[in-house]
């Protein structure tokens, strides 16, 4: 039984935080509403019922996270950043680690194990699914939702694994970024124009409920043990490359979507013209 | 199906890297049942409220006309939504003691929770701003590609003149700020006014106030930075 009431009391607490952080924007839409439109908003009893689906739902998916992914995902970073299990039991530390850097392949599994976690944890971040069913919906399907997931997805996971590399080898984080800006420029001047305003928007998207504390939680882990790195100043900057990244991912899948559809294009007009 | 892919990382690398066995096994499964029912009443929710919501919000705006509400509208949300937002707390209260460490401000409580205060004003200003902006840019039809550039060409000029124990933080905050109720209800509402305005196309101009509002934080906190510094 009392395994059950912990579960409740999870519950009950992740609900009122989940409330607590919807409070400042039912206050805005309500002000608004009153002050600004002076209209009854249409179907008033179903956005209610909505809105009281999206607290639950959020509110168990966060306990859900909390108990199962976060603990777990904590504790393997850990792990895999031990010096123990890096450089195996009963061998000698400190002949490894006698340079300013620690070599930058033992981190291997890291970097493989950065990769995948931020690929799977941004197929399941919900404000991405709700910006892919958008974009989905107003294309008239012609952007699919699962395509541009998995863009997002593996350009979070190429970001979250560089960065961990960065953090290993101590480059200052402001090289990395000014050059994907750069990269970033380029692209988005041979970019297909229709795809642009979603590239970018994808890039904020991405790092939210479920990437942000994993990640987080990555780069401290390694930041604290990689010898000669400091949590609090290295430790950040996972974050920035996964917005940085999903971007330069989705403007890429859009031109080679671009270029397959063209090709497509050119073989309905032959078979039009026959 | 969405949660699945995190699942099957964390086993193969608890299984075949690690060598370890799975601690709490029943914990995990309850939780991961947790995680997978509450997406699917999350996704409900949001065709049901937040979607409906933002168009038909965005709908009453467009027929009434007046641009300074809107454009009020977009600060207010942004501003209220991201000051209330808990990874900003954490990431505001790491930066005050950062800039401690780095003697920028003195190590007292005062001074600090000061910082602390200023950086989380800041970052929400900075939201609104986009928020702001990013509703002209919608009604008026203006390239996101132009607002992009002028925000990153600042970005690199700003960072070659930031203290750099900010500039971490400063990237970090771009992301953070986009939380997971506010970015449904803004893509709706941004995808609404495109539709409802004549002459606006829903995809290119619909879209970008997300990215607005994570290009701005970037900006500001090094400003803030800087403007800390020099006080």
């Amino acid at each position: 039984m009392e395994y059950e009431s912990s579960w409740w009391q999870l519950l009950n607490h992740s609900l009122k935080g989940t409330a607590l952080d919807i409070l400042p924007i039912i206050g805005v839409l309500v002000f608004f509403q009153l002050v600004a439109i002076r209209k009854k908003l249409p179907h008033f009893k179903k956005i209610c019922t909505g809105f009281i689906l999206v607290i639950v739902g959020l509110g168990i998916f966060i306990v859900g996270l909390e108990q199962c992914i976060f603990p777990l995902g904590t504790e393997m970073a850990n792990q895999l950043t031990d010096v123990k299990f890096l450089v195996g039991e009963g061998k000698n530390s400190a002949e490894v680690f006698s340079g300013e850097s620690p070599p930058a392949l033992l981190y291997i599994w890291t970097y493989i194990f950065a990769f995948f976690i931020g690929f799977s944890t941004t197929l399941a971040e919900p404000s991405l699914i709700a910006v892919a069913l958008k974009a989905k919906e107003i294309s008239t399907g012609a952007i699919s939702a699962w395509g541009l997931r998995i863009a997002v997805a593996f350009g979070v996971a190429f970001g979250v694994a560089l960065g961990t590399y960065r953090i290993v080898t101590g480059t200052p984080l402001y090289i990395y970024i000014l050059s994907g800006y750069i990269i970033l420029l380029i692209q988005t001047i041979f970019a297909p124009k229709l795809i642009i305003p979603l590239a970018y928007d994808s890039g904020g998207v991405t790092t939210s409920t479920v990437t942000v504390p994993l990640v987080a939680a990555l780069g401290i882990g390694l930041a604290s043990n990689v010898p000669g790195r400091s949590p609090l100043l290295d430790g950040f900057g996972l974050i920035a490359f996964a917005s940085l990244f999903p971007i330069m991912a989705v403007l890429a899948y859009a031109k080679i979507t671009e270029i397959l559809s063209q090709r497509n294009q050119n073989n309905y007009h032959h078979r039009g013209s026959q | 199906m969405d949660v699945f892919p995190i699942l099957l990382v964390i086993v193969f690398f608890q299984v075949f890297v690690i060598q370890k066995s799975f601690p709490n096994l029943g914990t995990t499964l309850v939780g991961f049942a947790l995680v997978v029912f509450g997406l699917f009443i999350f996704i409900q929710g949001l065709e049901s409220a937040l979607f409906p919501l933002g168009e038909r919000m965005a709908h009453q705006f467009a027929q009434k006309g007046d641009i300074r509400w809107i454009v009020f509208f977009g600060f207010a949300l942004g501003f209220s939504t991201t000051i209330a937002e808990p990874a900003l707390t954490v990431i505001a209260n790491k930066a005050g003691k950062l800039a401690a460490d780095a003697g920028t401000i003195s190590a007292q409580p005062g001074p600090i929770a000061d910082y602390v205060l200023g950086l989380r004003l800041t970052v929400a200003f900075s939201v609104g701003l986009a928020g702001a902006i990013g509703v002209i840019r919608i009604i008026k039809g203006w390239p996101l590609m132009w607002f992009v550039m002028a925000g990153y060409g600042l970005i690199m000029v700003t960072t070659l003149f930031a203290p750099k124990e900010i500039i971490g933080i400063a990237y970090d905050a771009g992301g953070i700020t986009t939380s997971t109720i506010t970015v449904p209800l803004v893509t709706a509402l941004g995808v609404g006014l495109a539709t409802f305005i004549r002459g606006r196309n829903p995809i290119i101009d619909g879209f970008g106030l997300i990215a607005l509002a994570s290009l701005t934080p970037i900006l500001f906190v090094m400003v803030f930075g800087i403007v800390a510094q020099e006080v």
